[in-house]
């Protein structure tokens, strides 16, 4: 592509024909603040907090959509662009609730870091009538704060482009307008599928996960109650971002020791019941392979691509495994294998998840998620937000904790398991243990780098000693969409399907810790963190999910065998059709 | 304004889904022709109420949500069925100053609903309006094609009275 010469602020920079003046400016190191903007899913230049002054323009231009030409001379920081960001942001308070001393997103609020570096100490020069909103908490995951939204759009962009479910959007107009479902109907009976990603996007405190740390703290302080704690894969590479850790750093050995000094009874790894999934879907698909029935298979990790299926895609609810999530299926085992061999009544075990995941909250009030009947596998999932609070509160210096090992019997995690984090990882997990399953032996390779990497929709062939595995991998619901579409029409045919609800997977779930605007414009926060589970894989002393010697004493000692009887009523569960109206 | 969500029971016909059906057959390769379905919608129902965009969203493979915020953005849609007798009350500047603003309440209070609803017998609808170019005559109401001038509050009784009386 063509190169054009301009200038940002008498800094002479070389950027591709087709810039914008934010491109631009940031070639040349230059800073513009935004807020609406976010790079490839919300360019609107709605929210003008990104004003410059061009030379080919009159008056002041939104940079994040202005594009630049040959000559073009861009001025960043004027005292004129200075007063005009501060009016904007003095306007935007003038509609916003402004508790910020106790917002959930203070000090990590977009709005408030931008009110402080302009200086705006009359919060109130535009006082005047302000909208009032009832908090909206009827879904099981989130809630909404209207009073506290900005209109920005970046939640109804993620949910729109990003995962093609479109719940939300804006209704109503002029000062009138508010981010809602249709028809005003509160989020928990919309055909919502729990991800989390507006509440990730969201710049301020508007959109949060449903707090669930007083349920856990209750639970621990309970006498009665064996509290165990299980710790999702990617949580050990998203929790350290919230104590300073740059991203993609892999603190599972402090994530053990906050949770013994929290007081859980025990600290699981969520890893190896990941491993258990690998067996019992690696058992599923091969029975499916050799019958050809009901293929391709498609994962059931995911509660919100579940949700998503159920919703949106139910032709395809025969073909998702029939497997619990790796949640699920540690809750399952925790409840009934464990609570025998510790000789405890399974109803005063309670079960905690420290989960990536805001879905992972719905999928644990599901039916069909209770291996003892009137008990629920997971008593309370929090997202890695919710446990950064507790660790803080409680006053652990996260940094300065020693490193800390899983417990025993559910302790030991293979790399496979803790890949699942990552988009491709389940897929990945899948096919090492499928080798083993036909060939008897191990793959020489154990990566199967075909099914890395952040893009949305990635295919591989294998052929494992004559047996051909068309695999295909999706992240992100939009992508989900595509690519079910092309199966539906018979474009392509599979056997395996991986589906992650979020784009990129796991690591960049909606309960991950946020990362701003002016992060994500700059760095793909999906690759940095999965490029940590990776890593975090090779150091693993087993790397198989077959030979994680906990998982096959589990089979020795209780199910005898995958997809025996047994393991069909304890882990495995069903899906069912939701209408979306 | 807010718009006001109809509570009133939806009481559309196989015809008029057949109408809307046929409509939307025509238009759904196009997902610009959007607004024309719903004008179009609007035409053959009088209102888009959620049954309505439900059809329109599933025929034009749109979001829900999408529709939604169509129709409550533009003030030519509405959310609420036109009673038999609809009454435009005229707030532009002219009948404000001369009290129109009374006028409405009054309406309001005789009819039992608020501006953009419909009675729940059907008979009354009450929407707000800006000028309909009878500015000497202010304040004026539109009772359907019929201009009233000169209003005061007290006069507003016996003019529904009598549209009451001929139904």
């Amino acid at each position: 592509m063509k190169n054009i010469n301009v200038k940002v602020n008498g800094i002479a920079v070389s950027v591709p024909e087709g810039s914008t003046a934010l491109e631009a400016a940031r070639a040349a190191g230059v800073e513009i603040p935004t807020l609406c903007f976010l790079k490839g899913i919300n360019e609107i230049g709605a929210c003008r907090i990104c004003v410059v002054e061009a030379s080919d323009a009159r008056g002041l231009v939104a940079s994040c959509v202005y594009p630049v030409k040959e000559g073009t001379e861009i001025t960043t920081n004027s005292e004129r662009l200075i007063k005009s960001r501060k009016t904007t942001l003095e306007l935007i308070l003038s509609d916003h609730n402004k508790e910020c001393l106790t917002c959930i997103r203070s000090t990590n609020c977009e709005l408030q870091k931008l009110c402080r570096e302009y200086g705006v100490e009359n919060q109130e020069r535009f006082a005047g009538e302000m909208n009032k909103y009832d908090i909206d908490q009827s879904a099981a995951h989130m809630y909404r704060d209207n009073e506290k939204c900005i209109l920005c759009r970046r939640c109804t962009a993620a949910c729109e482009k990003m995962q093609s479910v479109s719940v939300i959007g804006a209704n109503d107009r002029g000062f009138d307008t508010h981010i809602a479902s249709p028809f005003e109907l509160p989020l928990g009976s919309v055909a919502c599928v729990s991800c989390g990603q507006c509440i990730t996007v969201c710049p301020t405190g508007a959109l949060s996960e449903r707090d669930d740390t007083q349920k856990v703290i209750d639970a621990i302080i309970d006498p009665e109650k064996l509290v165990i704690v299980q710790t999702a894969p990617a949580v050990r590479v998203g929790l350290g971002e919230e104590f300073g850790y740059p991203l993609g750093t892999i603190v599972t050995g402090k994530l053990i020791t906050a949770l013994r000094r929290l007081g859980f009874d025990k600290v699981f790894d969520t890893n190896f019941s990941a491993d258990l999934t690998i067996i019992e879907e690696a058992a599923e698909l091969l029975g499916r392979y050799t019958k050809k029935e009901n293929l391709p298979l498609i994962t059931s990790c995911s509660p919100g691509w579940i949700n998503f299926a159920e919703f949106y895609y139910p032709e395809f609810i025969p073909n998702i495994s029939s497997c619990k999530s790796p949640q699920g299926m540690f809750g399952a085992v925790a409840k009934t294998y464990y609570a025998e061999k510790m000789g405890v009544d399974p109803k005063d075990i309670f079960v905690v998840s420290i989960m990536p995941c805001t879905a992972k909250k719905f999928e644990a009030e599901r039916a069909g998620h209770s291996a003892v009947p009137g008990l629920p596998d997971v008593d309370a999932v929090l997202t890695v937000r919710e446990l950064a609070r507790m660790i803080k509160k409680s006053g652990i210096l996260f940094n300065q904790l020693p490193d800390g090992e899983y417990d025993a019997p559910f302790g030991l995690g293979s790399g496979a398991g803790t890949i699942f984090g990552a988009t491709g990882g389940v897929a990945e997990a899948a096919l090492r243990t499928a080798v083993f399953n036909i060939t008897g032996k191990n793959a020489e390779k154990l990566e199967f780098t075909e099914v890395r990497g952040t893009q949305g929709i990635k295919e591989a062939t294998y052929d494992v000693a004559g047996n051909v595995i068309r695999v295909a991998v999706a992240s992100g619901l939009s992508n989900a969409r595509k690519l079910l579409d092309m199966v539906k029409s018979g474009e392509k045919e599979y056997d395996f399907i991986e589906i992650m609800a979020c784009p990129g997977g796991c690591v960049n779930g909606g309960g991950q810790p946020i990362q701003p605007a002016s992060v994500r414009n700059v760095t793909d926060i999906r690759t940095e963190r999965a490029a940590g589970l990776y890593k975090d894989d090779l150091n693993l002393p087993v790397r198989l999910s077959h030979e994680n010697p906990d998982i096959k004493r589990l089979y020795e000692e209780y199910f005898e065998c995958p997809n025996s009887h047994k393991a069909h009523e304890i882990l495995h569960t069903g899906f069912i059709e939701r209408d979306k109206y | 304004m807010k718009k006001r969500i109809s509570t009133l029971q939806f009481e559309g016909t196989e015809r008029q889904a057949r109408q809307l059906g046929n409509i939307i057959e025509g238009c759904k390769k196009d997902k610009s022709m959007l607004m024309y379905v719903m004008q179009q919608a609007q035409l053959i129902y009088g209102y888009l109420p959620y049954e309505v965009q439900v059809m329109i969203a599933e025929g034009m493979d749109v979001p829900l949500e999408k529709v939604y915020g169509i129709s409550t953005f533009y003030s030519q849609f509405t959310l609420s069925p036109k009673g038999k007798n609809n009454i435009s009350v005229c707030l532009g500047t002219a009948c404000y100053v001369k009290g129109s603003k009374q006028v409405l309440d009054k309406v309001c209070e005789v009819l039992g609903i608020n501006p953009g609803e419909c009675t729940s017998d059907r008979l009354f609808s009450i929407e707000e309006c800006r000028c309909i170019g009878a500015c000497g005559l202010a304040p004026v109401i539109m009772i359907n094609d019929e201009v009233y001038g000169n209003l005061a509050p007290g006069d507003v009784e016996g003019i529904i009275d009598k549209y009451r009386n001929k139904n």
